[in-house]
């Protein structure tokens, strides 16, 4: 079986010990994708599952057969980049844009999990089917994704404004 | 040193001396910056506009490539192995199984690594960018836990690290000084920064502070920290005969380009250095060892190499910032008026480097007094090279130095914002230099009005809310404006009337392309899109360091002088038929895509014009920046003023930042977009120096115990508050465009902000940083 890749199919590595990351990047030269610890502390290597947010950088390769992977080059649509994306530009939501395409598909997956009723530690009402966008749900659920530059006050207002009141 | 030498010394330190004198006693008009910049006038252009950045399309779409994201044919990869004692001899080296493994093309050790000169050090001399500047792999020698000791090259990243665990190494191990005791035992010598010894006394300020009848004297520690890029540091290197390419994460490409030409015995242009994003640098993209391994494997290999170290390998190699320990002691009149003013202390570097770190240096130019005693020991151990990290010397000094500040005003029980107004300084407090540009008081009284700092209460642990004890602390935020020797720039005008503007200059996230962009084609007269900015490439022009804050000065300054090169030229090529005829350079602007007599806009004629009189393609100028005296003739830096809310948990001593302020007089802001990111990303990096920050050191072993992101703990989403930023905007009349670099401002101040928000929160006075929970339970 293959792995779909932004749509195409793409066979696994031979190598077992191959990650997704490494898949994407040096086998595919999808660089977007990046590697900024390789051990799962930093979410700079955040891709897409299923629209589910995984480390790219602790999956191995060869589980993802027959699963469809999602990787910041597969985000625009037909016409033109993801309200997302754009709203980075606007809010200034990066600085050297190493940590960018993580902070963004880490924000997608998100936006998924509050529209399925996934609840944080922030959380309070643990019974609802969506959970309400705030910017404190916002802030919990992006930590995992590290940015060095600090441009945290730009991505969250960058998330906001594509999520908050957005119908989930 | 021989008596020859020193007499050379105190020779050259004479004819410094004569020539600091003259600098200083110049008319403003012979100093660069004498006559102010005319971009400094044009108040409504693309100069001070909020333009998103320009590479933000590529950076989204994951399509702006790093410097480990460059494939060549035939590259390998590489992995390194590194020593885990911190002194003594290499004793059995065994390759064999590493060698034998699966894709293995090289194993690289000190016995079959080319012959190579160590690296120039960085600051040792103009282009020098090496980090340490030991052998490396030239013999079986060890100085640091953690140094390399083997390359592996092999057809994948997972062929080479698996090889490289089949390494087997023994040591015989040496006593090693890995303790600050054990430094300080060895005896202590004084800093040495920018040929300049870490030491300045005016007066007897110990006898001032003995005298003075109200006085805070007090010890505070800082512990080493990492800049931690998200990017690690990465290399893709490759050789054309004797040409060397290397594709890198680099802040610094033209002395990078002459420092490995040194180490490989070639001439500077036979080595290329092209760096066109880097993912985030504060100090640590330089060259470190990782680089020369690279390209020593290429070498030996005969292949193209990718070595992209690991997490673990960054903290292995890359030094960081140095622990350091400071008294500040401040002796003041019942009014608050300073008589002394004492800062010294000790911090610990290694005999391979050349960075201790200058702590004092904020001390210089913060208050006035009537005494100052500043100086910085350095103690030596043997372990990894400290280096420059993000405000080298006043992320650290101003902890201290506006801690104790905070406590004399709590001691004169007087407000600490006017304690600072009332010593603010008329003049260089040390140099006697006026000011270029200091509004540091607009600074401070535009910000408590906009924090709300009228509503702080004084008494310390007064303010509870539910579990959460409530404090506001305030800090100065200083950092020098440099600006470095060295800076050139190239200009090509083609036939359509588009400029490119080339220099050897980084992008980091400072956002350098967009502002750069913005700022030539104002001074040109064009639209942004008739302009194009190279840079991050050692083959153009300029020795321009991103560091020190500098590389905006630096930059302006060399188009100032390409442009200027360039308007003689178009002049020239304009002739007698031109509208423009008999004017000299100064009498014309850049306007409307092309030249105009300034005042009257309608003696112009356009580039396309000029150049298609002349019958010319294009017209291209490159000039050099004159000699940076400006910040000899003037005291030149930025300022700032930090507000901070802090909430401490009653119960277990967390500490929250839910409000923080910079309000910043640091010249005038080119885009205010990019600048606010700039000032945040700063002050973001504060917060942690302030609440998590440090490379926890073995003192046992000399090695770094939490060489990871996730053991050591930076800022995340959670953490960061919306932080507000202002800025007076007001132009330095004598640096290019008016304008300062803001990169290192905003983690100045930061610390002591929280630290004495925390104060005011809880009475308690931390002065060891981290503020972690366990010192305040
Ligand atoms: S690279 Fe995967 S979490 Fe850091
Ligand atoms: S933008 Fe540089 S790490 Fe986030």
């Amino acid at each position: 079986m293959a792995i779909r890749i932004n749509g195409t199919e793409t066979r696994a590595p031979a190598d077992p010990r191959v990650s997704l990351l490494d898949l994407l990047r040096e086998t595919l030269h999808l660089t977007g994708t990046k590697k900024g610890c390789n051990q799962g502390a930093c979410g700079a290597c955040t891709v897409l599952a299923d629209g589910e947010r995984i480390l790219s950088c602790l999956a191995l390769a060869v589980q993802f057969e027959g699963r469809s992977i999602t990787t910041i080059e597969g985000l625009a649509g037909q016409d033109g980049m993801h309200p997302l994306q754009l709203a980075f530009i606007e809010h200034d939501g990066f600085q050297c844009g190493y940590c960018t395409p993580g902070q963004i598909c880490s924000a997608v997956g998100m936006a998924a999990e509050l529209a399925r009723g996934a609840p944080s530690a922030v959380t309070t009402d643990l019974g609802a089917a969506t959970v309400r966008f705030t910017g404190e749900e916002a802030r919990e659920r992006m930590s995992g994704n590290l940015c060095r530059c600090g441009a945290h006050n730009g991505i969250i207002a960058a998330i906001t404004q594509t999520y908050a009141g957005a119908a989930l | 040193m021989s008596i020859l030498d020193n007499a050379k010394a105190a020779a050259q330190g004479a004819a410094q001396a004569v020539m600091k004198k003259a600098v200083e006693l110049a008319p403003d008009a012979w100093v660069p910056g004498g006559k102010p910049d005319p971009l400094i006038r044009s108040k409504h252009g693309l100069i001070g506009a909020p333009i998103s950045r320009i590479d933000g399309p590529l950076k989204v779409q994951g399509r702006a490539k790093f410097a480990a994201e460059f494939p060549l044919d035939g590259m390998v990869y590489a992995a390194v192995a590194f020593s885990t004692v911190p002194k003594g001899r290499i004793a059995t080296l065994d390759t064999g199984a590493a060698e034998a493994a699966a894709g293995v093309v090289l194993v690289m050790t000190h016995r079959n690594a080319p012959r190579m000169n160590n690296m120039p050090l960085f600051m040792t001399a103009e282009k020098a960018a090496g980090g340490d500047n030991l052998p490396i792999l030239q013999d079986d020698r060890i100085h640091w836990n953690g140094q390399p000791i083997a390359v592996v090259l092999a057809e994948s990243q997972e062929q080479a690290d698996h090889a490289k665990s089949l390494i087997g190494v023994t040591y015989a191990q040496e006593p090693a000084v890995t303790t600050l005791a054990g430094a300080r035992a060895q005896g202590a010598d004084i800093g040495m920064f920018q040929g300049q010894p870490l030491k300045t006394t005016v007066g007897d300020a110990e006898a001032a502070l003995a005298a003075a009848p109200v006085a805070i004297d007090a010890t505070y520690t800082t512990p080493r920290h990492n800049h931690n890029a998200i990017e690690p540091h990465a290399a893709t290197i490759a050789w054309h005969g004797d040409e060397l390419i290397v594709q890198d994460a680099a802040q610094a490409v033209s002395h990078m380009a002459w420092s490995l030409a040194s180490v490989f015995g070639l001439d500077e242009r036979q080595v290329r250095v092209t760096s066109p994003y880097v993912g985030g640098g504060f100090g640590a993209k330089t060259l470190w060892q990782h680089q020369v391994l690279g390209a020593a494997a290429a070498r030996l290999a005969g292949r193209p190499v990718r070595i992209a170290l690991s997490r673990e390998g960054v903290f292995r190699i890359v030094g960081g910032r140095t622990l350091t320990e400071q008294r500040v002691a401040i002796g003041a009149e019942a009014d608050g008026r300073f008589t002394s003013i004492i800062h010294t202390g000790t911090i610990v570097m290694t005999r391979h480097n050349a960075m201790p770190e200058p702590f004092i240096l904020p001390t210089r130019g913060a208050y006035a007094a009537d005494s100052f005693k500043l100086e910085v020991e350095a103690v030596y151990m043997d372990m990894l090279a400290n280096t420059f990290m993000r405000a080298p010397g006043e992320a650290v000094g101003t902890f201290a130095l506006e801690c104790a500040v905070d406590e004399l005003a709590a001691r004169l029980g007087m407000d600490p914002i006017e304690l600072r107004i009332r010593n603010e300084p008329a003049k260089d407090p040390i140099e006697g230099l006026p000011f270029s540009s200091r509004h540091i008081v607009e600074a401070w009284r535009a910000g408590a009005a906009r924090f709300g700092w009228a509503r702080r209460n004084p008494a310390p642990g007064a303010v509870r809310d539910g579990a959460w004890r409530v404090g506001m602390g305030c800090a100065t935020a200083t950092y020098p404006y440099y600006r470095m020797p060295g800076g050139a720039a190239r200009m090509k005008l083609t036939k359509d009337g588009s400029v490119r503007v080339e220099v050897a200059a980084h992008e980091m996230g400072m956002g350098t392309a967009t502002a750069q962009t913005q700022v030539a084609a104002e001074r040109l007269g064009l639209s942004m899109a008739q302009v194009s900015f190279g840079y991050g490439d050692s083959i153009m022009p300029g020795v321009v360091l991103a560091g020190g804050s500098q590389q905006t000065a630096s930059i302006g300054a060399s188009v100032m002088a390409a442009h200027h090169a360039l308007t003689v030229e178009l002049l020239k090529l304009a002739g007698n038929d031109s509208p423009l005829a008999g004017l000299g350079a100064d009498e014309v602007e850049g306007l409307d895509g092309g030249l105009a007599k300034r005042g009257e806009p309608d003696r112009h004629e356009s580039y396309v014009s000029i150049l298609a009189r002349a019958r010319r393609d294009a017209l291209v100028v490159e000039a050099a920046a004159p000699p940076p005296l400006e910040t000899q003739h003037w005291s030149m830096h930025s300022h700032g003023a930090m507000f901070c809310e802090a909430r401490v948990n009653a119960m277990t001593g967390e500490t929250r930042i839910s409000r923080f302020l910079g309000s910043f007089d640091c010249g005038r802001i080119l885009n205010p977009k990019t600048a606010a990111s700039q000032f945040r990303g700063g002050i973001i990096m504060g917060l942690g120096l302030a609440l998590m920050e440090e490379t926890q050191f073995d003192e046992r072993k000399g090695r770094v115990m939490n060489p990871s992101l996730a053991e050591y703990h930076i800022p995340v989403h959670m953490d960061v508050p919306e932080i507000d930023v202002i800025w007076t905007d007001i132009p330095d009349p004598h640096a290019p465009m008016g304008a300062h670099g803001i990169g290192e401002i905003g983690i100045t101040g930061t610390g002591a902000a929280v630290a004495n928000a925390v104060f005011n929160a809880t009475g308690k006075r931390v002065r060891d940083l981290p503020l972690t929970l366990d010192k305040l339970m």
